[in-house]
């Protein structure tokens, strides 16, 4: 900086202005380490929790049961077993869901672990401590549990993902939420995806913004995007749940086992907490398309129609796709409209259709986290970390169907 | 100079046979709400000729060019007054469906606008909105042959067209137009945006074109007006900044014996 040499008067200031700026722009660097601190942080407690040493002991020894190693035995010898050490009522009750007979080795071996061998976890670490204090970690282990197995645990493993939810947390899955989540995003998008963006074209090209009323519409649209999720709860538990009961449970279609809280009404809910956020961003799209390009379609002779399809939804839907990708961040990650609309907490049938009963990953990992079991908090943190990747994983899908239709149109 | 009433009603020194006129403009106002954009403009556009609007900035000259397509509907709160007949009929006349007229009378605009698609489907659009059910490969070839632009995008009619030249770009354009098959070509500053070897190309063009086609052309440029078109209508405002026309006659005549002293100011380059 040539603070020394004045070339003019008007020079003088200069090196104030300089300061301002640096001032700034050091603000601006620390605004951003701040956000960038904040989001590891969150990143590396759920890891922090989501793996970590376990002490497990078994009610009783796999060898007290069977000289060999039970996962080799034929499916004989484990219905054998079964038989033996449970009583008729307990083999009822699991006969009730499946004949041990037709069941896979796999599956019946599940059935010896949970109802003989019953491993439990008695304690567990976090990674932190796993790794930084293996030493006295096993020592106290040793110490407190001398019959228990110490293990490195990823809470995050295949069973976790594949498994149907169980009130156990070493056993239970997030099969069940996860497909509800899914499955709840799909009817979401389905209703607000051309219900927000039919909305966005007819406010942005049929309505007469001079008129008052379309002027309220406008304002009321842009408010409702603020409005807390857990109103749009209540006024889908007073709609979907309980006023259109017959629809939403599935009754007036033939589904005879069903009440209002299914995932149809769920979904029906969400679409309303996200449809002012897709026509506010499907506007702001339609907004952005050049005049030029309806000047060229109309001076072809286009109608105003074959205007809006031909030319100004394609050019627009990039911009469409962007705010129905902020949608669908904010659908998947709700949990308090779905508390009150109605999710099961132990949810043990997956949801099938939109007639289901249904848990979401949200309202799971928020069931979770509000138990004091140690073990509670790994599979909270575990299901995060299962969230956090479907929400990537359909952000990343719109954002190449995005990027798709925007090459597309060059 | 008392030229008011005489200029608007200028008759042009030509028979006065309606099939002559692709255009009739009867003491057309244009209003913005309450604002008079334009006053008063009476002018019949020949068939086949090229007529060039001239004038200062903010004279109205590319209102009135629209008006003509009514292009200008698009524009909340404006309002005609008075008569743009073609083919007999007021073009603002209530049964008369706008698509239709602008259907007839195409417009090529100041700043090349392609549609962000190919170059093939760029010229095949408005022909197949507009029902047009023959070859569609011979049409976009003959559009674009017309337009003097088939040789050099012959071998990549499915490369898009934003990747052409601004000139490219332009002619496409005009392609496009005269793919629906118009009467008239509106024409507003076409050249503005390009480059003097693109505009000359362009210009090479129009004159070609107006064997065929009746062309009005808005342009600021003095050199281009004078070179290239048939008949010349001048324009400027009123203390009101409402646009009207002050002359109209033979471009040569315009150019070389104004009869108005503000047309002889501008063209000289010794407005304002």
């Amino acid at each position: 900086m040539k603070t020394n040499t004045t070339l003019h008067p008007v020079d003088q200031p200069l090196e104030m202005r300089h300061l301002t700026a640096r001032v700034w722009k050091s603000f601006f660097f620390l605004s951003t380490i701040i956000a960038i601190t904040a989001l590891t942080a969150l990143l590396l407690s759920i890891i922090n929790q989501s793996f970590g040493y376990v002490v497990i002991e078994n009610k009783v020894q796999p060898a007290a049961v069977a000289p060999q190693p039970l996962e080799t035995l034929p499916p004989e010898s484990l219905i054998e077993i079964l038989r033996s050490s449970l009583n008729r009522n307990r083999i009822r009750a699991i006969e009730r869901q499946g004949l041990l007979v037709e069941r896979s080795q796999a599956e019946l071996f599940a059935l010896v672990m949970e109802n003989i061998i019953r491993p439990e976890v008695v304690a567990s670490y976090n990674l932190d401590q796993s790794l930084f204090n293996r030493r006295s970690i096993e020592a106290a282990a040793a110490e407190k549990y001398p019959h228990g197995a110490l293990e490195f645990r990823s809470w995050l493993n295949r069973g976790f993902l594949l498994n149907a939810m169980n009130s156990k947390p070493e056993l239970t899955g997030v099969r069940g939420a996860l497909i509800g989540s899914l499955l709840l995003i799909l009817i979401t998008i389905a209703f607000a995806l051309p219900a927000g963006v039919g909305a966005a074209i007819y406010l942005e090209e049929y309505a007469d913004t001079s008129t008052r009323i379309n002027r309220v519409i406008q304002a009321n649209i842009d408010n409702l995007a603020g409005v807390p999720s857990i109103v749009y709860g209540i006024l889908g538990l007073a709609i979907f749940v309980r006023g259109m009961e017959a629809v939403t449970s599935g009754a007036v279609f033939g589904v005879t086992d069903s009440n209002g809280r299914t995932v149809l009404s769920a979904g029906l809910t969400m679409a309303l907490l996200i449809l002012p956020i897709i026509i506010i961003n499907a506007q702001e799209a339609i907004r952005a398309v050049p005049k030029s390009l309806r000047d060229a379609s109309y001076g072809l002779g286009g109608t105003k129609w074959q205007t809006i399809w031909n030319h100004v939804l394609p050019y627009a839907l990039p911009g469409i796709l962007t705010g129905t990708i902020l949608a669908i961040s904010r659908a998947i990650g709700e949990t308090a409209p779905l508390i009150v609309v109605g999710a099961s907490t132990l949810l043990t049938q997956d949801p099938s259709g939109p007639f289901s009963k249904f848990t979401a990953l949200p309202v799971q990992i928020y069931n979770w986290t509000s138990r004091p079991q140690a073990e509670y908090r790994h599979i909270a943190a575990a299901a995060i970390l299962v969230l956090l990747a479907t929400l990537l994983s359909m952000n990343a899908i719109a954002v190449i169907l995005r990027n798709r239709f925007s090459r597309k149109s060059l | 100079m008392n030229v008011d009433t005489k200029t608007t009603t200028f008759q042009m020194n030509t028979d006065d046979r309606s099939d002559d006129y692709a255009l009739v403009v009867e003491d057309m106002n244009f209003y913005y709400g309450n604002f008079r954009a334009v006053k008063n403009v009476s002018m019949k556009i020949e068939k086949k000729k090229i007529t060039a609007i001239i004038g200062p900035s903010g004279c109205g000259k590319s209102t009135v060019l629209r008006t003509f397509n009514r292009m200008n509907d698009f524009i909340p709160g404006t309002r005609v007054e008075g008569k743009i007949i073609f083919h007999n009929q007021n073009i603002y006349d209530p049964r008369i469906d706008p698509v239709q007229v602008r259907r007839s009378i195409g417009m090529v605009f100041q700043r090349p606008n392609p549609f962000p698609k190919s170059i093939y489907d760029n010229v095949a659009w408005g022909a197949r909105i507009n029902g047009f059910n023959g070859n569609m490969d011979d049409l976009v070839e003959e559009s674009l042959q017309k337009a003097a632009l088939w040789d050099e995008v012959k071998n990549d009619l499915r490369k898009s067209a934003l990747s052409l030249s601004g000139g490219q770009q332009q002619r496409l354009c005009i392609a496009r137009a005269l793919a629906v098959e118009p009467e008239v070509i509106l024409m507003d500053e076409p050249c503005s945006a390009l480059d003097p070897i693109a505009t000359l190309k362009v210009e090479e063009l129009m004159r070609e074109l107006s064997k065929n086609y009746t062309i009005i052309i808005v342009t600021h440029n003095m050199q281009e007006a004078a070179s290239a078109s048939d008949r010349t209508a001048f324009f400027t405002m009123d203390e009101d900044r409402a646009g009207m026309m002050v002359e109209y006659g033979f471009t040569d005549q315009i150019f070389t014996t104004p009869r108005d002293k503000r047309t002889e100011d501008y063209i000289t380059g010794r407005f304002g």
